[in-house]
């Protein structure tokens, strides 16, 4: 490497093959008790049911586990090493005790069928963070049912089919502005909706006149994010919403971006109807990889009929319990009452914070991505000049001139010691570079993030191809993507 | 706030690098009226230690200390310790979705690792790295027959998990998608001629769950037969994952729609579980989810990459094959690291324990009541009818600190009073007989009044 990063220095980590090369016959990582009941005979039990042999399953020692998936872990960046800018994933500081509280014992093991007068502690729960996601919000009711942002659209869209349905008319289509996140689209199809895109104006906001000229009583709903997807506030917010109501749609708000409101701003108080909340990216609990994630659904009180079933009561003699006797509900979205593990995660976050560490987190996220973008103004293009809320969306338009991509410069920022930012998204912004840091990252990692991103402006400038073979410091270079695709190889296989 | 990392004067210094005055000013984009200018009303901060507290009282009202015979889709079997101390990893834990492969190479290739063995333990030739549950699994297996078999009916057995039939009827509502049910017959399996009956040429698929909601084991072949000929698919549930050590897999299916919580993952008052599709590689383009695949760098070195993302919603849009993003996979690693620990001999063992205990638990129920579906085999669940109300019959055992067999008669009224039992490695013999007396001694006993029982136990 040329030039030298203040934030990463290169270390060994250790070589790991698959776990399926290094098993042998015998060798085990388990001890069942002893059996207190009789053996029994299970070609008797089973008949043809029964199953001989499990082929190729690992037999392994735990000692050869632990180091196994310990190798594994080092070879991943985390948000536990370092900044993770990732536009519109938000990716904070997943806190320990969260971690901690969803293990205690009767909050881990309990089973979603046990007697609901043995259950009062976890649907204590379930009340408590559905009042304070309400409050933060601003709305009327709510279901902690879907388990993800986009299973949360689901939900919703169905509310919003469900609530039109009751009023005569279902509805045909769902505006989508063109800066959305594709799960948006890909929702409204689930729910047989069909999608017309809205473009956004010069500001990177709603089009106010595409969206008069567009509206009408075909369309069920706006997706709205906001802030959108450029980290820009929707100024005419109000507007929108009048406009939507002046012809009875609903306004749909997709909460990927609630970081830069939480305790500043409630979508209920500026026109929304229906909304989703990711846990998995506002309240904290940890993306691990992928998921699980939670996607709690908020609405306004005519939706309320709609709600997925069960809803928690309080019954008469003071105690908790499910209502499950929902006539207009649109029904289940998931066994059981969704990812409860997550709501106790989410919970403890609130918790911790209070109405004034929430207000807080809230200005500092958006602190941040303001400092992030003074910082490389000018050494990168803006292409929206509108006030910045907690995300901020450049272009490559400068560095593609010596035919270097956003992609290049993301990889580029991993021998930097960073994970890369969002890159091509939103599609609106051609090149685009869309960095959240969130309240987690302290002055200094974002100096350093800066820094490192000035310094790579410099390589493209002096020595470009050092940043398109980027990056040069992992275990792996940039990996065949083609073939992969091509030819899939999608599990091992014994060597015959 | 202890997880903020900045002084008040970083905030300043920042604040004057940008030029703004106060905070205030990072907020004027939001027009006045709306910006909240009082406290959220939400509870106060609180220390770690108020916390730690306040969910450990949750705790002691919520079932802990009681010993339970539910299973219904959650089941009990011990988790070893060291899944909790290799997901605790922050480089597990607090990793984003593996887009970007040289640094995600840890992710990645434990995903590759769970893709194999779920195929390894299913049968099927591809497996995605999860779904949400075994509910949504389901129904998203059946949405990918539909896309493959351009037909759009389907025939789903009573017999599969209620929730899961519920959560599929949301699905299907607005696809255009009729739902047929098929009764189960006095073995508690598929009954055969009903499926007949019920499948027409529009057919996309059949959906069934073996073992099924009953604990018993579907003759998967004979369902597959009459589905084939008909040219519709067979799309099976598994439910109950540790049933994969000793129980065939439904190798003849099209789609495997599964829920592997059993594997590893805490039961958690429903969630969070692991859904998984696995199916034929003919089918691998319909199928809804990521997928991670093997490749080479440019030097040759073996890598994985997520791969096919051309099926998926950040690509495709309104025209992908599901809306999902956001999967499971940190307990997709819990289920992993279970599988890898009990691996190809333990898993059997473990499984032959479930069956050994449902097996003495069941022949010990049948001294005192009836044990339905007897004809068939069964796994780790059976069902018991008692003369009594099973809600009264419960309300004594709580008074054990013991939860009885799931009542059925909210699901299935026709079964009247039938419970659900459910034994595994952890329900131990001395468990059992204690239930087993308490049944039995209720049985003899007076009936208490109706409206007291549902005041008790519900």
């Amino acid at each position: 490497m040329k030039r030298m990063t203040r934030k990463a220095t290169r270390h060994v980590n250790q070589n790991e093959g698959l776990i399926f090369e290094k098993s042998s016959a015998g060798k085990a990582a388990w001890k069942l008790p002893p059996l207190d009941v009789p053996e029994v005979d299970t070609a008797a039990l089973l008949g043809v049911a029964e199953r001989k042999d499990l082929g190729s399953m690992p037999e392994v020692s735990e000692i050869e586990i632990i180091r196994h998936f310990t190798r594994l872990s080092t070879w991943n960046y985390a948000i536990d090493l370092g900044m993770y800018p990732l536009g519109s994933c938000t990716m904070k500081y997943n806190p320990r005790v969260n971690e901690h509280v969803a293990r205690v014992e009767g909050i881990a093991n309990g089973h979603p069928y046990q007697p609901e007068k043995i259950s009062q502690g976890a649907l204590h729960i379930l009340k408590t963070l559905s009042e304070c996601l309400l409050e933060i919000t601003g709305m009327d009711a709510i279901t902690l049912q879907p388990a993800a942002g986009a299973h949360g659209e689901m939900t919703g869209l169905l509310m919003v089919r469900a609530y039109h349905h009751s009023k005569g008319n279902a509805r045909k289509k769902i505006l989508i502005p063109d800066s959305a996140h594709g799960t948006n689209p890909a929702t409204a199809a689930m729910v047989n909706y069909a999608v017309e895109n809205l473009k956004s104006d010069s500001r990177g906001m709603v089009d106010i006149a595409a969206l008069e000229a567009q509206m009408s009583e075909d369309v069920a709903a706006l997706m709205l994010t906001n802030p959108n997807t450029l980290g820009v506030f929707e100024q005419d917010i109000h507007k929108i919403a009048d406009i939507l109501h002046a012809k009875g749609g609903l306004l749909y708000m997709d909460g990927a971006n609630m970081n830069a409101l939480v305790g500043k701003a409630r979508p209920g108080d500026f026109g929304v109807d229906v909304m989703h909340l990711n846990l998995h990216k506002t309240f904290s609990t940890p993306h691990g990889g992928g998921g699980p994630g939670s996607g709690p659904v908020a609405i306004k009180k005519a939706l309320e009929p709609f709600l997925p079933r069960p809803v928690v009561v309080t019954k008469p003699d003071g105690t908790l319990g499910f209502d499950y006797d929902r006539p207009q509900s649109v029904g289940r979205v998931r066994a059981f009452y969704g990812n409860f593990g997550m709501f106790v995660r989410a919970l403890a976050y609130i918790q911790a914070n209070g109405p004034d560490g929430l207000r807080r987190t809230t200005e500092d996220a958006v602190l941040n991505a303001n400092y992030i973008r003074k910082g490389l103004e000018g050494t990168y293009d803006l292409p929206y000049a509108t006030p910045t809320m907690h995300e901020v969306v450049f272009s490559d338009k400068v560095q593609a001139k010596k035919g270097v991509r956003t992609m290049d410069i993301a990889k580029r920022l991993i021998d930097y010691g960073f994970h890369p930012y969002t890159t091509a998204f939103p599609l609106i912004v051609p090149g685009a570079m869309m960095i959240e840091p969130t309240e987690s990252e302290s002055k200094e990692e974002m100096d350093l993030f800066i820094e490192a991103m000035k310094s790579i402006a410099d390589e493209v400038e002096e020595d470009p191809q050092t940043v398109l073979d980027a990056p040069h410091s992992t275990r792996v270079s940039r990996l065949d993507e083609t073939a992969a695709a091509r030819k899939p190889v999608l599990r091992w296989k014994p060597t015959a | 706030m202890r997880y903020l990392p900045k002084s008040p004067a970083d905030r300043e210094a920042m604040l004057k690098a940008i030029g703004l005055r106060s905070v205030d000013d990072l907020f004027a984009p939001i027009p006045a009226e709306y910006r909240l200018d009082r406290d959220l009303k939400i509870p106060r901060q609180m220390a770690e230690s108020e916390i730690v507290d306040f969910f450990k009282q949750r705790s002691r009202e919520n079932g802990d200390g009681y010993t339970s015979f539910l299973g219904a889709g959650a089941y009990f079997h011990y988790r070893p310790v060291i899944i909790d101390s290799l997901i605790s990893r922050g480089e597990f834990l607090t990793a984003y979705t593996p887009y970007q492969a040289e640094i995600s190479q840890g992710t990645l290739q434990s995903i590759f690792e769970f893709q194999t063995m779920i195929c390894e333990l299913t049968g099927m030739e591809v497996a995605n790295a999860s779904m949400y549950d075994g509910s949504t699994a389901a129904a998203e297996a059946v949405m990918m027959a539909v896309r493959l078999t351009g037909r759009r009916s389907v025939v789903v057995a009573r017999s599969l998990h209620p929730e899961y039939r519920e959560v599929l009827a949301t699905y299907a509502t607005h696809q255009g998608m009729p739902l047929a049910v098929a009764g189960f017959g006095a073995d508690g399996r598929l009954n055969l001629k009903e499926l007949e009956k019920s499948i027409t040429a529009e057919t996309a698929a059949v959906l069934i769950q073996s073992p099924n909601f009953f604990g018993t084991i579907e003759d998967v072949a004979a369902v597959a037969e009459i589905a084939h000929k008909h040219g519709a698919m067979l799309v099976v549930s598994i439910a109950e994952a540790v049933s994969l050590g000793i129980v065939e897999p439904p190798r003849e299916a099209d789609i495997i729609a599964m829920e592997a919580q059993s594997f590893g993952v805490p039961m958690g008052f429903g969630g969070p579980y692991c859904g998984v599709i696995a199916t034929r590689e003919k089918f691998v383009r319909q199928m809804p989810g990521r997928l991670v695949g093997q490749t080479t760098d440019k030097h040759g070195n073996r890598g994985f990459v997520l791969t096919l993302a051309t099926r998926e919603q950040h690509i495709r849009r309104e025209k992908a094959t599901s809306n999902i993003c956001t999967n499971q996979a940190l307990v997709a690693l819990m289920v992993n690291i279970f599988m890898t620990v009990y691996g190809k001999i333990g898993l059997k063992e473990l499984a032959k324990q479930n069956l050994a205990k449902t097996a003495y638990a069941a022949g010990q129920f049948a001294k005192h009541g009836k044990v339905l579906f007897g004809g068939a085999p069964r796994f780790n669940e059976f069902v018991v009818e008692t003369s009594q109300d099973p809600y009264a019959i419960n309300s004594r055992l709580l008074g054990h600190k013991m939860v009885g067999g799931l009542p059925l008669k909210k699901f299935y009224p026709e079964l009247g009073n039938a419970a659900l039992w459910c034994c595994t490695e952890l329900t131990t013999r001395s468990a059992i007989d204690t239930a087993v007396g308490l049944v039995a001694e209720s049985e003899r006993s007076v009936r208490p009044a109706k409206e007291e029982v549902e005041e008790v136990a519900r």
